[in-house]
C-alpha cells in the first residue's frame, strides 16, 4: 500500500546512488543527540543515595548557599565536554549536509518521474491500516533537507560561538540535534503519520528549547504555550488524517494524491479535508488565529529563533501544503481560505511589527507576517513560488536573527562587563552599534533589502513572484470561478493582493525603523558599557558572512522570464514540476497563468516602487536622534499603544478562552459535579441513605415487648386488609 | 525458544504455576514472618522485600515463554487446563490464554517486579502482610485474565478487591479509611449484580447442556437469550466493568484511591487493575451479548459516556493541585479512550484500545512509580510545592518529562500509537464522538505539561526543594525497562500488535455477524 505500483523498490533509478543511503540523513543527527544527551546528564547528574528517605532533613539545606543565576554569558567557565560537544554537535550536521548534497546531485544525474521511496520497516500494520516507516525523496523533499541540514549547519556552528559559556551547553547541542533529526523525519516521511511524528517532534524541541533556560517562569511559561498553541493545530492535522483514512482510504502521500485526484472537484469531502490540514499549519506556521506562540517563543536562545522560529520549523505548514497539492488544487474555497488567512496574517503582523521595541520582537512578527506571504503563494496554487520564498526567507530570516544574535551578545557583554541589568534586546538601548560591529551592520542590511524587496537581492525575486501569482489567478483560474462566503474568488484574489502590497510597504518600514534604531544615530546604551561594545568573534560571523552571500544571489534560483537577461529562467519550477507541477496546472485550468510584458513590467515596478518607497519613508520620518533610551521611554498612546501590545489579542484570549476553561473545570466540572453532585450527593448520599435506614431499624429493636406485640398487629391487619380487598 | 518451551511442555503447566506461585509465596512469607520474629526488624524487613522480589522475579521468568508459545494466529484457548472444581455445581477450574489476555498477563507479572523494587525502602511497617497481600493480589489479577470458567472468573474477580483495600487502608495516606472503604463498595456493588447475571446464565446453560455449566466456550456458543433478558445481563456486567474502568460518571472513586493508596498500591490499580474492566468488555460483555452491545442506543451511550469521560477526566485533571489526583483524572481520559476504542469495534480502534490498555499500563505505572519517589524525599505531592527542582534532581527531571511526554501521546513514545490507532479506526464508525475525542490532545498537553513546568522549571522558590536527592541506581534500574518500553512500543509497536491483532479481529467480526443475526443471537463459529 505504501509504494505505489508503478515504482517497485529497487528498480528506481537513485536506488543504486548514495540515496540510498537516506536514512542516514536523521540517523547522524540522532547519534548527535544520543552522545551530546549521555554527556549533558553525565555533566549534571549526581545518582541519589540507595535509601532515599533516609536522612532527608539533616540536608535540606545544605546546598541553600544562593548563586543559582546562570542565564548565558554569566557563567564565568565553559563546560567540561564543552570541546567534545563542539565538535560532534555541528559535526553530524556537516556530515549529513554533506550526504544530502551528494545526495543531490545523484538525483541532478537521473530522471526522476517517481519519488524514491525507501521503506524501513512496518509500522502500525492494523487492520486496513497498513502504516510502514518510509522515506520518501523526491524534489520536494530534496529542497527541504538542503535547507535544513544547510542552514541547520551554520546556525550549529554560530551556536558553538554563542552558547559557547552557558552550562547547558550539551544539554543545548543535544536539543539542537534532536530537532534536526525530527525535522528531517518531517520532510523525509513518506505518510502522513509519519510527517506527523517529524511534526510534532520538532513540536517538543522547540518546547524545551524556548523553556531552555527554565528558570525562568516567562521563559518555561513561553514553550508550554507554543506546545499547547501546537497542539491546536496538531487537532485539526489529526482529524484531516482521520477523515482521509476513511474516504481515501490510504494515509500515505502518493495514494492520497491518486485518490483525491479522483474527488469531486471542490467537493465537501476534500474542502473539509483541507481546512482541517489548514489547521495544523496556522499552529505550526503561526497562522491567525494560532501565531500567539510564535513571538513568544523568541524566549529560546536567539540562534533557536533563527533554526527553528524562522528558518525551518514554521515553514512546515507550507510545505504540508505543497506536499498534499494535489488535494488542495481538488478544493478551491480551501484555497482561498488559506491565502486569504495568508494575506492577513502577513498584514496584520505587518502593523505589530511597526511597533515593537524588542529587536526579536520585530523579527519575530516579521517571520509570522512572511510566512504568511509564503501561504498567500500555496494557498494561490503558486507552490513553487512558496517554497521559493521559503528559500529565501530561510536565507536572510535566518541572517537576521543570527545578526540580532550578534548584536545581543554584544550588548550582554557589555552589561555583563559593567554588571549592569538592563535589557539587552531593547533597540532603545542600542544606536550607533555600525561603528562597533561593522560585518553585522553590513550583512544585516543585506538582509534587510532582501526581505524588503529591493530588485536582485533574494526576497524581491520570491515575494514578485508570489504577488504576481496572485495577480494572474484573479483572472482564468479555479479560484476566479471559485467563491467564499459568497464573496467571488477574484475579487478576493485582488484584496489579497492589496494585502500583499501594502504588507510589503510596511515591512519595508519596520525593517529600516530596526536598522536605524539598531545601527544609526547616537549609541544609548550607556557610557560605561560602551567601550565593552564588540564584534562577535568569527566562528559566529562566519555563518553570517555565507548566509548574506546566499541572500544576495538566492533569488537566482528562480529567475523570472521577464529577466531572463541575468540568469537561467525558472530553475526551481523545472526542479519542482515534476511533484507539484500536475496541481498548479489544475488550478489554472490547465495552462500556465498568462500575463502579457506589459502587466508584468507593472507589477515589478509596482513592487520595486513600494519597496523603496517603504524604505525612504522610515529614513525621511524616523530620527533616531530623537529616541531615548528604554528606562526614560514614556509609555504609548493611541493607536501605538495598541500595536505595541499587540492588539491585545493574548490577553483577549487569556480572559476569553483560557481563565473561562480553568474556572468551569475547577468550579463547574470539579468541585461542582465531581465533588458536589456524583460524590457528595450520589457516593455519600447514599451511603447516608444506607446508614438512616440502618438506625430506623435499630431504633425499632428496643426490647419492648408491648411494641412489637403492636406492630405484629398492625401488621397482621395490613395483610389481611390487603388480600381482603384484593 | 519455540522448540524448547515445547520440549519442557511449557503450555501444559504454566497458566496454574502462575497462578500458585505468587500464593506459595505469600504462604511462605507469612512463615517468614513466623520463623523470624525473634530478629531485629531491620533484618526482617530486609529479608522479607528480598524474598518477595525473588518471588515475582521467578513469576517474570516463568512467564516470558508466553510470548511465544502463545500463538496468537489460533482461534482457540492457548496454554488451556480443564479440571474439575466443584463439579456438584458444575463449577470447573477452566483457564486459557489468547493473544489479548497473554500481552495483559506478561503485562502484570513483568510490572510487578518494579513495584516491588519501587516500595524498595518506603514501606518498613507490618512487611510480611504487605507483600503477601501484593502476592494474593497477583493470583486475582492474573486469575482474571486467564478464567473461562464465569465463578472461577467471579471468584478472581472478588479476591482483587481484599487485598487492595487492605493496601489501601492500612499502608495509605491520611484519609485511608475513607478512600478505601469507598473503593471496596463502589466495585463490591457494581459486581453484585454481575454475580446475579453470572447465576442466571449459569442456570441457562445448565437448562441447554442439561447438568450443571458455567463454562464461558458452552454460553458463548449455545444460549439463546432474548434481546430484553440479554440487555439486562449485559446491563449488569457492564456495570460491574464501567465501575472498574472507570467510566464517568462511576470514577470517583478512583482519585481518591489513587491518591491515598502507597505507591504500588497506586501502580497497580492503575497499570493492571483498571484494565480488567476494559478486559471485562472484551472477553465477556461484548462476546456473549453482541446484540445488546451493538444496539444503537446502547452503543451510544457508552461512546458518549467514553467520550464524556475523555474530555472530563482531561480537564478536571487540569485543575488539580494534586499531583496524584491529576494522574488520577487523566486515567480517566485514557481510559475513555479504550472504551471508545471498543464500542467504535473496528480492528483499527480494538488494536489500539488494547494498545492504550497497555501503554497506560507503563506509562501511568511510571508516573505514579515517580511520584512515589520524590514523595518519599519531600513527603508532599502538591505541586505548589515543588519548582525549579530539575536543577537538584536532572535524572528524576529527565525520566518525568519523558513519561509525561508519553502520557500526552507524542509521536515517538507509545502513547501516540495507541491514541492514533484508536481515533483513526473509530473515525470510521463514530466521526463526531471521535473528534470530539481528539480535542483532548490539547487539554492533555495542557495539564501535564502545565504540572510538568510548575515541578522541575520555573525558578526554585522552596528552600526545601534545594537540598533534594537525584534518584538512586535502583530507582534508574527499575525506570529503564520502563522508558525502553515507551520508546520501544511508540517507534516500533509491531510485534505486540501482531500478538493481539488476530484476538482482536475475530472479536470485531465474531460480535459483528453475531449481532446482524439479532434479535435471537445464533450460534457462531468464533472460538
Amino acid at each position: 500500500m505504501m509504494i505505489p505500483a508503478m515504482t517497485p523498490e529497487g528498480a528506481h533509478p537513485l536506488a543504486t546512488t548514495v540515496a540510498r543511503l537516506v536514512w542516514l540523513l536523521p540517523l547522524l543527527p540522532l547519534l548527535g543527540f544520543l552522545i551530546n544527551g549521555t554527556l549533558a546528564m553525565l555533566g549534571v547528574a549526581k545518582v541519589g543515595p540507595a535509601d532515599p528517605s533516609a536522612g532527608h532533613d539533616e540536608h535540606a539545606h545544605a546546598a541553600h548557599t544562593g548563586g543559582h543565576d546562570d542565564h548565558a554569558h554569566h557563567a564565568p567557565t565553559r563546560h567540561k565536554f564543552a570541546g567534545i560537544v563542539s565538535l560532534i554537535g555541528p559535526g553530524v550536521l556537516i556530515a549529513a549536509f554533506g550526504l544530502a548534497v551528494a545526495c543531490f546531485l545523484a538525483m541532478r544525474g537521473v530522471e526522476m518521474e517517481h519519488p524514491y521511496i525507501v521503506t524501513l520497516y512496518q509500522w502500525m500494520p492494523v487492520g486496513d491500516l497498513n502504516l510502514a516507516a518510509t522515506f520518501q525523496l523526491d524534489q520536494l523533499s530534496m529542497v527541504m533537507v538542503l535547507v535544513v541540514t544547510g542552514v541547520g549547519t551554520l546556525i550549529h556552528v554560530f551556536s558553538v560561538g554563542y552558547m559557547q559559556e552557558d552550562p547547558g551547553y550539551p544539554r543545548y547541542f543535544a536539543y539542537l540535534n534532536l530537532f534536526i533529526f525530527f525535522m528531517l523525519i518531517l520532510v523525509l516521511g513518506g505518510n502522513y503519520p509519519l510527517l506527523f511524528v517529524g511534526w510534532e517532534g520538532v513540536g517538543l524541541c522547540s518546547y524545551l528549547l524556548i523553556g531552555f533556560w527554565f528558570s525562568e517562569k516567562a521563559n518555561a511559561d513561553a514553550g508550554k504555550k507554543a506546545f499547547i498553541v501546537n497542539r491546536i493545530g496538531d487537532f485539526g492535522f489529526l482529524v484531516a488524517m482521520f477523515l482521509m483514512f476513511a474516504n481515501l482510504g490510504a494515509l500515505d502521500f502518493g495514494n492520497v494524491a491518486a485518490k483525491a485526484a479522483e474527488l469531486p472537484m471542490g467537493g465537501v469531502m476534500a474542502t473539509t479535508i483541507c481546512l482541517f490540514l489548514f489547521l495544523g499549519c496556522a499552529g505550526k506556521s503561526a497562522q491567525i488565529p494560532l501565531y500567539v506562540w510564535l513571538p513568544d517563543a523568541m524566549a529560546g536562545p536567539t540562534p533557536v529563533s533563527a533554526l527553528i522560529h524562522a528558518a525551518t520549523m514554521v515553514t512546515a505548514g507550507v510545505y504540508l501544503i505543497a506536499r498534499s497539492a494535489t488535494l488542495f488544487s481538488m478544493a478551491p474555497t480551501a484555497q482561498l481560505v488559506v491565502a486569504l488567512v495568508g494575506g492577513l496574517t502577513a498584514f496584520f503582523a505587518a502593523t505589530i511589527g511597526l511597533k515593537q521595541w524588542d529587536i526579536k520582537k520585530v523579527l519575530a512578527y516579521s517571520t509570522v507576517s512572511q510566512l504568511g506571504y509564503m501561504f498567500v503563494a500555496v494557498g494561490v496554487g503558486a507552490y513553487v513560488a512558496g517554497i521559493f520564498h521559503l528559500v529565501t526567507h530561510a536565507f536572510f530570516k535566518a541572517l537576521l536573527f543570527l545578526g540580532s544574535g550578534s548584536v545581543i551578545y554584544a550588548m550582554h557583554a557589555a552589561y555583563h562587563a559593567t554588571h549592569k541589568h538592563d535589557d539587552a534586546q531593547d533597540m532603545r538601548n542600542m544606536g550607533g552599534l555600525r561603528k562597533f560591529m561593522p560585518v553585522t551592520f553590513y550583512l544585516m542590511w543585506i538582509a534587510t533589502l532582501a526581505i524588503a524587496g529591493i530588485p536582485f537581492f533574494s526576497g524581491f525575486f520570491s515575494k514578485d513572484e508570489i504577488l504576481g501569482s496572485v495577480f494572474a489567478r484573479a483572472h482564468g483560474s479555479t479560484l476566479a470561478d471559485a467563491s467564499l462566503l459568497g464573496v467571488p474568488g477574484g475579487t478576493i484574489l485582488m484584496l489579497i493582493y492589496g494585502l500583499g502590497l501594502a504588507s510589503a510597504l510596511m515591512t519595508a518600514i519596520y525593517m529600516t525603523r530596526m536598522m536605524l534604531y539598531t545601527f544609526h544615530g547616537p549609541n544609548r546604551t550607556g557610557e560605561a558599557e560602551r567601550p565593552h561594545l564588540a564584534e562577535a568573534p568569527w566562528i559566529m560571523t562566519g555563518p553570517l558572512v555565507v548566509l548574506g552571500a546566499l541572500s544576495l544571489v538566492g533569488g537566482w534560483l528562480n529567475v523570472p522570464a521577464l529577466l531572463g537577461a541575468i540568469g537561467p529562467v525558472g530553475v526551481l519550477d523545472h526542479w519542482l514540476e515534476p511533484v507539484v507541477g500536475e496541481a498548479a496546472l489544475r488550478t489554472t485550468l490547465g495552462a500556465a497563468p498568462h500575463m502579457t510584458h506589459e502587466t508584468e513590467l507593472m507589477l515589478v515596478g509596482v513592487a520595486i516602487a513600494i519597496a523603496t518607497a517603504g524604505i525612504a519613508f522610515a529614513v525621511w520620518r524616523l530620527k533616531p536622534a530623537a529616541l531615548v533610551a528604554k528606562k526614560d521611554a514614556v509609555a504609548p498612546q493611541g493607536i501605538d499603544r495598541i500595536l505595541e501590545n499587540k492588539y491585545f489579542v493574548d490577553e483577549g484570549y487569556d480572559k476569553g478562552i483560557v481563565q473561562p476553561t480553568l474556572d468551569v473545570s475547577r468550579v463547574v466540572l470539579w468541585k461542582g459535579l465531581d465533588t458536589g453532585i456524583i460524590d457528595g450527593l450520589f457516593v455519600n448520599g447514599s451511603a447516608l441513605l444506607a446508614r438512616a435506614i440502618g438506625w430506623m431499624g435499630s431504633q425499632l429493636q428496643t426490647g419492648q415487648v408491648g411494641t412489637y406485640a403492636w406492630v405484629l398487629l398492625i401488621g397482621v391487619i395490613t395483610l389481611l386488609g390487603a388480600f381482603t380487598f384484593r | 525458544m519455540t522448540a524448547f518451551l515445547s520440549s519442557i511442555n511449557y503450555s501444559a503447566w504454566i497458566v496454574p504455576v502462575l497462578l500458585l506461585l505468587p500464593a506459595f509465596g505469600a504462604v511462605g512469607l507469612l512463615a517468614h514472618a513466623r520463623l523470624s520474629a525473634g530478629d531485629a526488624a531491620d533484618k526482617r524487613w530486609r529479608e522479607a522485600r528480598l524474598l518477595a522480589l525473588a518471588f515475582f522475579v521467578a513469576e517474570a521468568i516463568l512467564s516470558l515463554g508466553l510470548w511465544w508459545s502463545v500463538d496468537p494466529a489460533v482461534a482457540g484457548w492457548q496454554a488451556a487446563v480443564d479440571l474439575p472444581w466443584i463439579p456438584q455445581w458444575g463449577i470447573r477450574f477452566t483457564v486459557g490464554l489468547d493473544g489479548i489476555s497473554m500481552t495483559l498477563v506478561l503485562l502484570t507479572t513483568l510490572l510487578m517486579p518494579l513495584v516491588i523494587l519501587g516500595s524498595w525502602t518506603s514501606i518498613r511497617s507490618k512487611v510480611h502482610s504487605y507483600y503477601a497481600l501484593l502476592m494474593l493480589l497477583t493470583v486475582g489479577m492474573l486469575g482474571v485474565f486467564v478464567s473461562l470458567d464465569l465463578v472461577l472468573f467471579y471468584v478472581m474477580w472478588e479476591i482483587m478487591l481484599v487485598p487492595m483495600y487492605l493496601i489501601i487502608g492500612v499502608w495509605g495516606g491520611e484519609r485511608r479509611l475513607y478512600a478505601s472503604l469507598k473503593f471496596f463498595i463502589y466495585t463490591m456493588v457494581g459486581s453484585l449484580l454481575m454475580l446475579v447475571a453470572i447465576l442466571y446464565l449459569g442456570s441457562e446453560a445448565s437448562r441447554v447442556l442439561g447438568s450443571p455449566t458455567f463454562s464461558y466456550d458452552f454460553i458463548l456458543n449455545n444460549v439463546r437469550l432474548d434481546p430484553t433478558t440479554t440487555l439486562w445481563l449485559f446491563g449488569a456486567f457492564a456495570l460491574a466493568f464501567a465501575v472498574k474502568v472507570p467510566m464517568f460518571p462511576f470514577h470517583t472513586w478512583l482519585p481518591d484511591a489513587h491518591v491515598e493508596a502507597p505507591t504500588a498500591g497506586s501502580v497497580i490499580l492503575a497499570a493492571i487493575m483498571l484494565k480488567m474492566g476494559t478486559f471485562g468488555f472484551i472477553r465477556f460483555a461484548l462476546p456473549l451479548f453482541p446484540s445488546a452491545a451493538m444496539n444503537p442506543a446502547v452503543r451510544t451511550f457508552m461512546v458518549t459516556l467514553a467520550v464524556i469521560g475523555i474530555v472530563y477526566g482531561a480537564l478536571v485533571a487540569l485543575v488539580q493541585p494534586d499531583f496524584k489526583k491529576l494522574v488520577a483524572y487523566s486515567s480517566v481520559s485514557h481510559l475513555g479512550f479504550v472504551m471508545l476504542g471498543i464500542f467504535a469495534l473496528t480492528v483499527e480502534s480494538m488494536q489500539g484500545a488494547l494498545m492504550v490498555t497497555i501503554n497506560h499500563g507503563v506509562s501511568t505505572g511510571a508516573l505514579f512509580l515517580l511520584i512515589g519517589m520524590i514523595y518519599e524525599r519531600r513527603h508532599t505531592r502538591m505541586i505548589a510545592d515543588y519548582g525549579g527542582i530539575a536543577k537538584v534532581v536532572p535524572i528524576f527531571a529527565t525520566i518525568l518529562t519523558i513519561v509525561c511526554l508519553s502520557s500526552i501521546g507524542v509521536p515517538g513514545t507509545n502513547g501516540f500509537i495507541g491514541e492514533f490507532l484508536v481515533l483513526v479506526g473509530s473515525y470510521k464508525t463514530q466521526p463526531l464522538a471521535t473528534i470530539i475525542a481528539a480535542t483532548s490532545v490539547v487539554f492533555a498537553a495542557a495539564y501535564m505539561l502545565w504540572a510538568l513546568q510548575r515541578i522541575i522549571y520555573n525558578p526554585m522558590t522552596k528552600p526545601e526543594n534545594e537540598g533534594l536527592k537525584d534518584l538512586n541506581w535502583r530507582e534508574i534500574g527499575l525506570m529503564v525497562p520502563l522508558l525502553i518500553a515507551i520508546l520501544w512500543l511508540g517507534v516500533y509497536p509491531k510485534p505486540l500488535l501482531d500478538k493481539t491483532e488476530p484476538a482482536a479481529r475475530r472479536l470485531v467480526e465474531s460480535v459483528q455477524t453475531a449481532a446482524a443475526r439479532t434479535p435471537a443471537r445464533a450460534t457462531n463459529g468464533a472460538r
